[in-house]
């Protein structure tokens, strides 16, 4: 473990009681102990992480991207690599979050027991859930980072208002890892990931505008989409990579997605304290 | 060695195992009539596993000869492995599958009809104390439960041989009689059993007959009793000093007893009469912090035979 | 429980199946012609996870809804590799099966294998049996086969009511289906043999997200510049997609045969591989 771990509670010496300090800090060593592992397997989540922007921004954005130019003049007069890539900016996000959230944290609560490790210190739920998705945020902003630089150096952005997608995107993001946390909390097995995948993760990527505007989708079906927080990503950066952000539009899209964050924290914190606090 | 209903069920003639540099077997020599119960002793790392694979013809054989009901497991695999029945060291039951299925697909393994592994599932599931949980899954039963579901499992195709690889090793005491109780009774059925353990108690139980493995030799053969007989005395000697050295206090009792072991806790005195020995210790002014007299157990063949520091 | 000797089973013969007649041709290492009771052993399996079932089935589904209404809406028209202008669902349609049976192929053989090989440690038991090593490869690649081909024929039918079957080749397209999974399942295997843990899982993402996005699934190979346009081509699901599409469509030409052909053989190569490797991780 790093010397980040025993900082905020340095080893008592024979003579002095140990102080069990909980406070604000105690989540900087949980954060420091899922850092530790990253340490040694970043190198090969790092290669993957600049070759996925390559082949989306390639594959969608410029090979379909001259189909859809050819035939429909790109997407509302914006041709179509403008359009998607924001929109898979938003989407790799919510992959990233969702890796970062399900085997790592079914693992920590059931097959090697890192959590209740760390409560058996003066560690509680709050700094467990603090730490441990602070570091996510984390992953997801590498991920992002190296996304935008990736995208940007084929031209995929229509303007510097990109930068401010950054953040937007990490919330997207966010507000996938905190309910799925707390889901995950409630999973005996890894099951439950499976159809979390296949009938969430999934379908919202293909339905959320991320490769056409909701628009196209029969009428029911958008209210749908409004509700998820991957559409409010995909439009907000949309708007914002385009160069003519809807400012309020924008901060609409940043309420919600911090409103879905708050909720998920309160889910986390209640499935966590049942699952692990018994 | 060429009938294959002679009761001479197992052969191996200089037996030998290497993988790349490093020897496992050692050009061993044993033999398993039908009926018999039959043990591998040894320390951990001794080869005894390594012999178990390839009798159970899932290691081929790198040096001497092995045959099972007179033939070559290199050419007759598939048809040696149909007779026998394996407990492998650690249970590889099918966690997705439950109880009474793992029993049914295994017996499917052999070719069973459906029909005829379900009738014998229903008897075994009986013998291994598991009826109640016959339709469980496989992963929140016990230890013990595994265990004798594991060799449940492994005679569902009537097997002439059992092979049983450390048997009750990790097995709380009430499990592991549970587990010998089992084996006695396929043993009185006429069930050859061949096991490997490195619990001397679980050999003196089970074997007719044992060799002791060390380095990938055999270093010893014969029944628990005569081993005892020739290798041990009738009597044993514990002594414990209040001190580290027990080396030390090795030198001072030299020349009481037959021979003379020192443990890293204790003092062992090998003697015909063990009283008669420690009252000769007295006399010679030593004050042990305890002794022991016990009858001579596998335990001190075994500690004799794979090596320890021997003074005397 | 008594050893009675008449109650043995008979030995299996290993003469009897038609794997056993391919093995006497091919160098593949022991079996009993057994394969199928591993089958029985998944489908049992499986009872207790039929949920996988279904999500296997609605993935590709999800796929071509989004992409023929909303690509389709602004894609109108494609023309293909063949010369025809149709419509974009009919475009991808057989692209999905194509990529569909490739991954639920690799996902069978690696994933799930892998944990069979190191994990339940399942194939160890297996093969204390009469079972052999060719039994274990045979059997789980067969297995692949039949969920692939459900899947397959599921989807099949979701794009005969989607209007994107245009030909009664199209019946063929769920063996090819079938075939193209073959192909991956046993590579897939082949590979798997060879991975040392959970980490190694990522080359076969590396492998597999890069095919699906640029094996001319999403647009036509003559989008690409012709220098490019050979790499799609050396690629498994390039053949496995230009199958599909041709049997969908009603391209059918003996040109077709070279898409077999790769597939067969990388097929024919992995299954001789995983077996071989198979024998030397568990009987050594």
């Amino acid at each position: 473990m790093s010397a980040s771990v025993s900082t905020p509670n340095p080893q008592p010496t024979p003579t002095s009681t140990p102080q069990p300090t909980p406070g604000p800090a105690l989540w900087r060593p949980v954060f420091g102990c899922w850092v530790t592992v990253y340490k040694r397997t970043w190198l090969g989540s790092v290669f993957g992480r600049f070759l996925s922007p390559l082949l989306f921004v390639l594959s969608m954005g410029l090979g379909l991207g001259s189909l859809v130019d050819k035939s429909a003049g790109g997407v509302g007069g914006v041709p179509y690599l403008h359009f998607v890539v924001p929109g898979i900016l938003a989407a790799q996000a919510m992959w990233v979050a969702m890796g970062e959230s399900t085997y790592q944290v079914l693992g920590a609560i059931r097959w090697n027991m890192k959590y209740q490790a760390m409560l058996a210190t003066p560690i509680g739920i709050d700094d467990i859930l603090l730490g441990h998705l602070t570091y996510v945020a984390m992953q997801v902003t590498g991920a992002t980072a190296i996304f935008v630089g990736v995208a940007a150096l084929f031209g995929s952005f229509g303007s510097w208002w990109v930068l401010l997608a950054l953040p937007i995107t990490v919330l997207t993001g966010m507000a996938f890892a905190v309910p799925i946390f707390a889901f995950t909390a409630t999973q005996e097995g890894d099951g439950g990931f499976n159809i979390l995948f296949r009938f969430i993760i999934t379908p919202l990527f293909l339905f959320s505008g991320t490769f056409f505007p909701i628009d196209q989708l029969p009428a029911f079906l958008r209210p749908i989409a409004w509700v998820t927080p991957l559409w409010h990503g995909v439009d907000a950066n949309r708007s914002l990579a385009l160069g003519s952000p809807d400012l309020v539009g924008v901060l609409g899209h940043t309420a919600y997605l911090l409103f879905v964050i708050a909720i998920g924290g309160l889910l986390a914190r209640h499935t966590f304290t049942k699952r692990l606090v018994v | 060695m060429t009938d294959p209903d002679s009761d001479l069920l197992l052969q191996a003639t200089g037996l030998t195992k290497t993988f790349g540099n490093f020897t496992a077997v050692d050009g061993i020599d044993f033999a398993v009539q039908r009926g018999e119960s039959f043990g591998f002793l040894g320390p951990n790392g001794a080869g005894k596993s390594s012999t178990m694979k390839m009798v159970g013809c899932v290691s081929p054989v790198t040096g001497g000869v092995l045959r099972l009901f007179g033939q070559d497991p290199a050419t007759h695999g598939p048809q040696i492995r149909a007779r026998l029945g394996v407990v492998p060291q650690k249970d590889t039951l099918d966690e997705e599958l439950t109880v009474q299925e793992n029993l049914w697909i295994y017996g499917r393994y052999f070719g069973l009809s459906r029909s005829e592994v379900r009738s014998r599932a229903t008897e075994l599931l009986d013998f291994a104390q598991l009826e109640d949980r016959a339709r469980s899954k496989v992963e929140p039963l016990s230890g013990g439960m595994k265990r004798r579901l594991t060799i449940a499992r492994s005679l569902i195709s009537r097997p002439e041989i059992l092979l049983l690889d450390e048997p009750t090793a990790g097995l709380d005491p009430q499990a592991r009689h549970a587990l010998w109780d089992r084996l006695f009774r396929l043993k009185r059925n006429g069930v050859t059993l061949v096991l490997t353990t490195h619990y001397m108690d679980e050999a003196e139980q089970l074997c007719d007959r044992l060799v002791v493995m060390d380095h990938g030799k055999i270093v010893a053969q014969g029944s628990p009793r005569s081993l005892i007989t020739e290798f041990s005395t009738r009597e044993v000697l514990e002594l414990r000093f209040d001190t580290d050295d027990h080396a030390h206090h090795g030198d001072a009792i030299a020349g009481i007893g037959e021979r003379i072991e020192v443990l890293p806790d204790r003092l062992l005195v090998y003697a015909e009469d063990g009283d008669a020995a420690a009252a000769a210790v007295h006399l010679r002014g030593i004050q042990p912090m305890s002794s022991l007299v016990r009858r001579s157990t596998l335990e001190d063949v075994f500690l004799h035979l794979t090596g320890r520091t021997l003074v005397d | 429980m008594t050893s009675s000797a008449s109650l043995q089973p008979a030995p299996p013969s290993p003469t009897r199946g038609l794997t056993s007649r391919i093995a006497r041709v091919l160098p593949l290492p022991a079996g009993a012609g057994m394969a199928r009771i591993l089958v029985e052993r998944n489908i049992i399996s499986f009872r207790h996870g039929w949920v996988a079932l279904v999500t296997g089935f609605a993935e590709p589904v999800f796929y071509l809804f989004s992409l023929g209404i909303g690509l389709g809406g602004l894609v109108k028209v494609v023309t293909t590799d063949g010369g025809q202008s149709v419509s974009y669902a009919n475009f991808v349609a057989p692209a999905l099966l194509a990529a569909s049976a490739m991954n639920g192929a690799v996902f069978d053989s690696t994933f799930n294998v892998f944990f069979k090989l190191k994990f339940a440690r399942l194939y160890d038991s297996v093969l204390a049996t009469p079972m052999g090593p060719r039994d274990v490869a045979v059997g789980e690649i067969s297995w692949s086969l039949m969920r692939g081909g459900l899947y397959a024929a599921a989807f099949l039918v979701v794009a005969y009511f989607a209007g994107a079957v245009h030909s009664w080749w199209a019946l063929l397209a769920l063996p090819a289906a079938t075939f193209i999974g073959f192909a991956f399942s046993a590579i897939g295997m082949f590979a798997t043999t060879f991975m040392r843990s959970w980490v190694d899982f990522d080359y076969v993402t590396l492998a597999i997200q890069p095919m699906f996005l640029f094996s001319a699934t999403f647009f036509p190979l003559a989008t690409y510049p012709g220098a490019v346009q050979w790499m799609v081509q050396a690629t498994p699901l390039y053949h496995g997609v230009a199958l599909e599409r041709a049997l969908m469509l009603g391209e059918v030409g003996p040109g077709l045969l070279v898409h077999v052909a790769y597939l067969a053989a990388l097929g024919l190569l992995g299954l001789v591989g995983a077996a071989r490797r198979i024998e030397k991780l568990l009987l050594s």
